[in-house]
């Protein structure tokens, strides 16, 4: 059943699409490792990286274009599920320096004896083993989804009312991890990874594979909400957004379409931040702030909202961007993401997936107007 | 030492005999006189003597022995005070106060006292200060001898208290008595009427002295009677610094007011969500810096009223800015709420950016003009004045904001516009004008919020982010499209923060506040005082 939704309940240009991503996928560590540094289809190891940082965020625009395109709930808070994927996979990252830390502590991580700590806080245990921590990523996203949408949904809190309660609460996680009480390294985050299942997250090798995985993580992700969004479920789902009381009316139970995919979505960008981290080397509390997560809402608009491709491709070009110009011209990036924001809600609002779209009605306008 | 004493007295008597005629002034100078003579104990006697002749002369030599500057001149045994050190040491008579010259400090000897004694003085100065005809100096001498009760003052206080005209320094002194009493070996009565005197001051010294009473008390009804004391003004304590965390939170509760009630008006009467709010904020508090900047370089005499020249400039240059936007962005996006959300955040960002590249992105200073700086105790409450101002301020807009509401013609339109759009605007309103005048005014007030915030918190391009979370939580939680319940709304968010920061940090409260919210808005949709009716759909 699988494989016949693979093979023909996709749209051809989607399954094209995944296509490319995995070939990206493959071919960029290839080209690391297989060419010789020199030759002209070498690809040097920050461009692998920089490729898998972008996949990663295009993981989370796809999550977020799950809730937002199809059912209209509006997340402010999506980089807090990211972040605390990234935190589930820090922590077990940082499980693994051991005895290698500066203070050579065998149990404790570096900050924790900095911060005089006797003992592993009680939620550090169990991160040493990596199928654990493999869990942890995709639940504690999803419980803290669950938690928040069983609520909300229930009591009806729809629009911008939703969007503000899910900023507070990234906002309010925030402030939480910046605390030094919370055992998460505070201020510093989590950092210094040393090896990931036994490799040595700095080598080129390692970072080919974690840019193959991204991309997998990215495919898989994309099949999955393919048939998500193209099931009966899907379209309850776009009805949902669409029309919610005639949906209740109807005799739906609107709440739990929404609880659904928003623990998906949830728990895809957990995935996502749990994937970034090893690339990045680096999590910290400013992952949570509420700027971030509506950047990541920028990606989905630019891209074209209600589609699988636009949020994938919105991320790569707003990322390519802010790359190219904040080593560039790093005055004009926030003027550039500022202006980029107004000019889409305006004249862009189905991104630039619909751009092509809305040329060729526009076109066709025209030319049904010419003979009259 | 003998023959130094043996002068000592000598020489007073000498000094007795000789000036009979001023007797009063020779018995000064006599007690003066025994001051330096003897040993540590003797002085103690003598610097009780002194005291005990009640006369204001004796003060000043008390204070200069206490601080260690009474001393004898070598070449004519003449007791000099002097002020500073080192090679020249100013010079007056210790009685006197006649100009003495100056002297090296090897040309005198320091009349030396220790800890015991310094208290000692310190407790007579205070009774000595009882008479004085400066009436602060007269309330000092009242703290210091509550603070160091001496029995000996008992005397002194009871005569100061039956001279004394002032009824506030009056109470002072019977506080002071009271304490003196407790220190006192007098009878438990005595020390019962001084635990209830005590007890109605309530404060902090009050406090000690009470505790001091209940460890030293011998009889058991003493002991519980300052037990109960104690109690009682531990939760008058308790009560007043209840009071303060009150006005703390009000204060703060002010500003979120001033920070959220332009957005009530966009956000609820208009639909609208502004994330640009903060930065029109930020421009107020700008507009106030220039403003401060052009009086500094050409004006200082004005500094003083820079604020109320910020005022109406920053409500036209956030207001003006806000019909801009309105025109430009918003009028596209009606209808869209999350749609506006983005392209005002977008705009939010190109603002920052835009000062960050006029102003810099350090801290800009702007100061306060001398009527917002200071403070003043009302019971024991410490209010600042600019915090009083900001909260006072913050009222003023709101009544103001409501009376344009409910009774201009701009406010009925408003009403009209926000209840039934396609009616109103058949009814003959312009309503794209009406809309632009509205986001205007919520601009605009957002500035005038800017002008008072720049009082209080940096400067900088970020200052409006810090802000707009808050805002939007006071809107949500008071209730959308009503302005009572956004007063109501900032209020309790001012309180509960405050009251919430002992316990748990600044930091944790305010994470506490916001999962209350979260949740508060799972119960209550629409806020606590939400619209009912047909105008909610």
């Amino acid at each position: 059943m699988i494989t016949r939704f693979l093979v023909q309940g996709m749209d051809r240009n989607l399954r094209l699409f995944i296509l490319l991503v995995l070939a990206v996928g493959i071919a960029l560590p290839l080209l690391n490792q297989l060419v010789p540094p020199g030759n002209p289809f070498h690809v040097p190891a920050w461009v692998m990286q920089l490729i898998g940082k972008y996949l990663c965020y295009a993981l989370l625009a796809l999550a977020l274009d799950l809730v937002w395109g199809y059912c209209g709930i509006l997340s402010l808070g999506h980089g807090a599920f990211f972040a605390l994927g990234g935190y589930c996979m820090g922590m077990y990252l940082m499980r693994q320096i051991g005895s290698r830390g500066v203070y050579g502590n065998p149990l404790l991580p570096d900050f924790m004896v900095f911060l005089n700590y006797k003992q592993l806080p009680w939620f550090w245990h169990g991160f040493d083993q990596f199928w654990f921590a493999a869990i942890m990523i995709v639940l504690v996203p999803s419980v803290l989804a669950f938690a928040l949408g069983w609520f909300a949904f229930r009591s009806r809190v729809t629009g911008v009312y939703l969007s503000i309660i899910t900023q507070a609460m990234t906002f309010a996680l925030m402030l939480a991890f910046f605390r030094n009480d919370m055992g998460l390294g505070g201020n510093n985050g989590l950092t210094d990874f040393k090896d990931i299942l036994g490799f040595p997250v700095q080598s080129d090798a390692t970072r080919g594979i974690l840019c193959f995985v991204s991309a997998l993580a990215l495919a898989l992700g994309l099949v999955a909400s393919a048939a998500v969004v193209s099931s009966r479920f899907g379209k309850a789902l776009t009805a949902v957004r669409d029309a919610e009381s005639r949906m209740r009316f109807l005799g739906y139970r609107v709440e739990g379409y929404k609880l659904f995919v928003f623990v998906l979505s949830a728990a895809m960008a957990g995935i996502a931040g749990a994937i970034y981290v090893p690339q990045v080397g680096i999590i910290n509390p400013s992952e949570f702030s509420p700027a971030n997560s509506i950047e990541a809402v920028l990606w989905v608009a630019v891209g074209g909202r209600g589609t699988l491709i636009g949020p994938v491709i919105g991320a790569f070009i707003v990322n390519f961007g802010k790359t190219w110009l904040t080593g560039a011209l790093p005055e004009v990036w926030l003027f550039a993401l500022g202006a980029l924001f107004i000019v889409v809600t305006l004249l862009l609002p189905k991104g630039v997936v619909g751009l092509w779209g809305q040329i060729k009605t526009r076109s066709r306008e025209r030319r049904a107007r010419a003979p009259a | 030492m003998s023959f130094l004493r043996l002068l000592a007295v000598l020489l007073s008597a000498l000094a007795s005999v000789s000036i009979a005629a001023t007797a009063l002034s020779a018995d000064i100078q006599a007690l003066v006189t025994n001051l330096t003579a003897g040993g540590l104990s003797d002085r103690e006697a003598a610097v009780t003597a002194l005291a005990a002749s009640g006369d204001a002369r004796a003060a000043p030599v008390l204070e200069a022995l206490g601080a260690g500057q009474l001393y004898v001149r070598s070449a004519d045994k003449v007791i000099v005070i002097g002020k500073g050190s080192g090679a020249n040491i100013a010079l007056v008579e210790a009685v006197s106060g006649k100009d003495a010259g100056t002297a090296p400090e090897s040309a005198l000897e320091r009349v030396r006292v220790n800890n015991r004694l310094r208290g000692v003085i310190e407790g007579a100065v205070g009774s000595l200060t009882l008479m004085s005809p400066d009436i602060r100096v007269r309330r000092g001498a009242a703290e210091s001898l509550l603070k160091r009760p001496d029995p000996a003052a008992l005397g002194p206080l009871d005569a100061a208290i039956a001279a004394e005209k002032d009824t506030r320094v009056k109470q002072a002194f019977q506080e002071a008595r009271a304490a003196v009493v407790l220190a006192s070996d007098a009878t438990s009565q005595q020390k019962i009427d001084a635990i209830a005197v005590l007890r109605d001051r309530g404060d902090r010294e009050a406090l000690g002295v009470l505790q001091g009473a209940v460890n030293r008390a011998t009889d058991p009804a003493v002991k519980a009677a300052s037990e109960a004391g104690a109690e009682s003004v531990r939760q008058t304590l308790a009560a007043w610094g209840a009071a303060q965390n009150v006005w703390y939170g009000i204060s703060l509760g002010s500003v979120l007011l001033l920070a959220a009630i332009g957005l009530a008006i966009t956000f609820g009467t208009m639909g609208v969500i502004n994330m640009a709010h903060g930065e029109m904020v930020m421009l107020g508090a700008y507009t106030t810096f220039v403003v401060q900047e052009i009086i500094r370089t050409s004006a200082p005499h004005l500094f003083d009223v820079s604020l109320l020249i910020a005022l109406p400039l920053a409500f036209v240059v956030a207001g003006g800015i806000g019909i801009l936007i309105e025109r430009g962005i918003i009028r596209f996006l009606y209808g869209r709420p999350l749609d506006t959300l983005l392209a005002t955040w977008g705009l939010s960002l190109v603002l920052q950016q835009a000062v960050r590249s006029i102003f810099g992105s350090s801290n800009r200073e702007v100061g306060a003009p001398s009527w917002m700086s200071g403070t003043f105790q009302v019971g024991q409450l410490n209010i600042t004045y600019g915090r009083l101002w900001i909260v006072i301020f913050s009222l003023v807009v709101f009544v103001a904001l409501i009376m344009l509401l409910r009774k201009t013609p701009m406010g009925l339109y408003m009403r009209a516009v926000t209840q039934n759009r396609p009616m109103a605007s058949a009814m003959g309103i312009r309503t794209p004008r009406v809309d632009a005048l509205t986001f205007g005014l919520g601009s605009g007030i957002a500035g005038l919020a800017g002008v008072a915030l720049s009082q209080i918190d940096n400067v900088s391009p970020n200052l409006g982010q810090g802000y707009i979370i808050d805002s939007f939580m006071v809107v949500v939680f008071g209730g959308v499209g009503n302005l009572f319940g956004t007063l109501v709304g900032a209020l309790t968010l001012g309180v509960v923060n405050k009251f919430l920061e002992p316990y748990a940090g600044a930091v944790l409260g305010k994470i506490l506040v916001l999962v209350f919210i979260i949740l508060f808005i799972q119960r209550r949709p629409r806020g606590l005082f939400a619209l009912k009716g047909r105008s909610v759909e």
